[in-house]
């Protein structure tokens, strides 16, 4: 008698929490698989079952390959900069010096502030002939006139710059807390055994921090995939989809151009993609992670 | 393992504060070579810090630290040629044992040959070496305790500063690692300062025992000197279970005489006291506590209180007049104001009151 109770009341507590999770991440999930075999709808034409058909769409379509060499782009310059940045950023703040929690704070600001609302700041910089990075170029060397977002060649690496910019600050701080877990008398042991400043680093910071360095790292994965509002004000994907990113190819499939069983596709090929690649991550880490 | 040959270190004048007052106040100590010394006194007092100056963890505001004739001051904790081991043994979690206590030769770049040579002799001696593969975390505290230790005696310095190593282990393991780490010092030969609050461990380890009260020495000397000379009215205090009873003279009535006019403080051991109904000092019985082998009496007189430790068998009743004898040689005198002992005017004391 009492174990069923005890069993209702585990469901009742579970219920809130698997109600929104079935609603708004399961179901839509299964339903997007359902969805990409079949047609879309169109006025009079109901959505009918073809198949594979959407998939051999995708196999076909040039601009899908693109995107995905650009998101692969796109991960690897910014994961690892970032990643890098917000080491080596956390490292600094966590020394004693002057105006310390003013650094943390503005190496922290990016991440506070809407990705929409900086972009429009980083279009100003960007601007050809008197933004911020022409006037500093012009002045220093007089190279002349850039069109960074208007330029296929660049377009792409300006969008990463401004993501490592906003990324970066946040995974420093995830890096500034396992930091001030370490106690500092395993520092102090390591420098009387004769250990200079980067011996410690590899040797003694740098596996400590392990488990933090795969939660970063995971996250900056998903980002790389997830991370797009910047787009929609820099550069739109263009110019001919040079900066044009998966999640923001779903998007404009969807929602621009209203093929809705062919977005359905493309986000099938984005989530096997981002669980893989999670998969992936914990599997090779794990082994190398030391918790404590 | 071969034997280093131990260094003497030398502090003059070592200041070092972050405020008011100073954590270490004009600290002159001398440690001699292949000696083992404990910096004992309560928390604060600065004797983790006094280590750390050694060690080069934290640099003095003024003063100098020499390590065998050099000094070396300004140098670097890897410049001074010394191992320590810490409190919280500082492990590091995410290596093993066995790279735990090579830690130091490899970063010195000591070739790998010497390196499993030095440690297979290490944890032989610290029975270490069942445990090589494992990681801290797996070890008990007081195997812990022993990696540290190993990673302090696998370089061979000269020098081994210890920060109260065996504050978090268990009565038994502490009794036990006591004669071990000072018959490892015997063996080994190096120079030991040995940081704790517990005079147990300190008298009984030590050769010389620097006693230090808010910031500065108060008495640095053999462990029985230290008891049978105590040089402050501190040190006194602080050493002995129970401590030295610290007597004013007026306590005496009129036998002090004109003595009484002077703030002399009279230093008795309780051991070294008896009931004596004809005894110099009368009191009146406030507790009686029998311990089985002692009995510890608290007396009372003249508003001062003291502790008489008798024989087991004694029986005084609570508000019994007593008498308390003790030999003069046995008697200490301390001047109340200043905390200094006076031998100088001991036996005219003595003379007085006990005549």
């Amino acid at each position: 008698m009492t174990r069923r109770i005890e069993w209702v009341h585990a469901w009742l507590l579970l219920l809130p929490a698997m109600v929104f999770l079935f609603t708004f991440t399961h179901l839509p999930a299964v339903r997007t698989i359902i969805d990409s075999f079949f047609s879309t709808a169109r006025g009079r034409r109901k959505s009918v079952f073809v198949g594979l058909e959407n998939y051999q769409q995708l196999i076909d379509d040039p601009t899908f390959w693109k995107v995905l060499a650009n998101n692969l782009w796109f991960a690897l310059g910014t994961i690892p900069t970032s990643i890098a940045i917000a080491l080596v950023m956390a490292l600094w703040v966590n020394e004693k010096l002057a105006g310390r929690s003013f650094i943390r704070m503005a190496y922290f600001t990016p991440t506070v502030l809407p990705l929409i609302a900086v972009a429009n700041i980083w279009l100003f910089f960007y601007t050809p002939g008197f933004g911020l990075f022409d006037q500093i170029a012009t002045g220093l060397f007089d190279t002349g006139q850039h069109n960074f977002l208007g330029n296929p060649d660049t377009a792409l690496a300006a969008v990463m710059v401004v993501t490592v910019w906003k990324e970066a600050g946040f995974f420093m701080i995830f890096y500034l807390a396992a930091l001030q877990t370490i106690p500092p008398s395993l520092l102090e042991a390591a420098r009387v055994e004769g250990a200079g400043r980067w011996t410690i680093f590899w040797r003694v910071v740098f596996p400590l921090l392990m488990p933090t360095t795969l939660f970063v790292s995971v996250n900056a994965v998903i980002n790389s995939f997830r991370l797009v509002d910047h787009l929609f004000i820099l550069t739109g994907g263009g110019p001919n989809n040079a900066s044009s990113l998966l999640l923001f190819y779903i998007y404009e499939t969807a929602f621009r151009f209203w093929d809705t069983a062919y977005a359905a596709t493309l986000t099938v090929v984005l989530l096997v993609m981002l669980s893989l690649l999670a998969i992936g991550q914990f599997f090779l880490f794990d082994r190398k992670v030391h918790y404590k | 393992m071969s034997t280093p040959d131990g260094k003497s270190i030398s502090l003059s004048g070592i200041t070092k504060s972050w405020g008011d007052p100073p954590a270490v106040d004009h600290v002159d100590l001398e440690i001699a070579a292949g000696q083992f010394t404990a910096l004992l006194g309560p928390s604060g007092c600065g004797k983790s810090t006094t280590l750390r100056i050694i060690a080069g963890l934290e640099f003095p505001d003024s003063g100098t630290v020499t390590i065998g004739g050099e000094d070396v001051t300004a140098l670097p904790p890897a410049k001074r040629n010394i191992a320590m081991v810490f409190q919280s043994y500082a492990l590091f979690p995410h290596l093993s044992v066995a790279e735990n206590i090579t830690f130091g030769l490899r970063t010195r770049r000591v070739p790998v040959g010497e390196r499993g040579e030095r440690l297979k002799r290490a944890a032989d001696l610290l029975e270490l070496t069942p445990y090589l593969d494992r990681k801290p975390s797996q070890l008990s505290g007081g195997q812990q305790q022993r990696v540290a230790l190993g990673r302090a005696i696998i370089a061979e310095r000269p020098v081994c500063l210890m920060d109260e190593p065996l504050s978090n282990l268990d009565a038994r393991l502490r009794h036990e690692m006591r004669s071990e780490i000072r018959a490892l010092q015997q063996k080994l030969g190096f120079t030991m300062v040995y940081v704790t609050h517990d005079q147990v461990e300190a008298i009984t380890m030590a050769d010389q025992v620097a006693l230090m009260n808010k910031g500065h020495v108060e008495q640095a000397a053999s462990p029985r000197e230290i008891y049978d000379r105590p040089a402050t009215v501190f040190a006194a205090r602080f050493i002995g279970t129970p401590p030295m009873n610290l007597i004013p003279i007026q306590a005496f009535g009129e036998k002090a005489g004109t003595l009484a006019s002077q703030n002399y403080l009279i230093g008795i051991r309780p051991e070294v006291m008896h009931l004596d109904a004809d005894g110099p000092l009368k009191a009146t019985v406030v507790e009686a506590e029998f311990l089985g082998s002692e009995t510890l009496v608290t007396c009372e007189a003249v508003n001062s209180r003291f502790v008489v430790s008798a024989s087991g068998g004694t029986e005084v009743g609570r508000g019994e007049s007593v008498g308390i004898g003790f030999k003069q040689s046995d008697m200490h005198l301390f001047d109340g104001d200043k905390g200094a002992r006076c031998d100088g005017e001991l036996s005219a004391v003595a003379a007085a009151l006990c005549g």
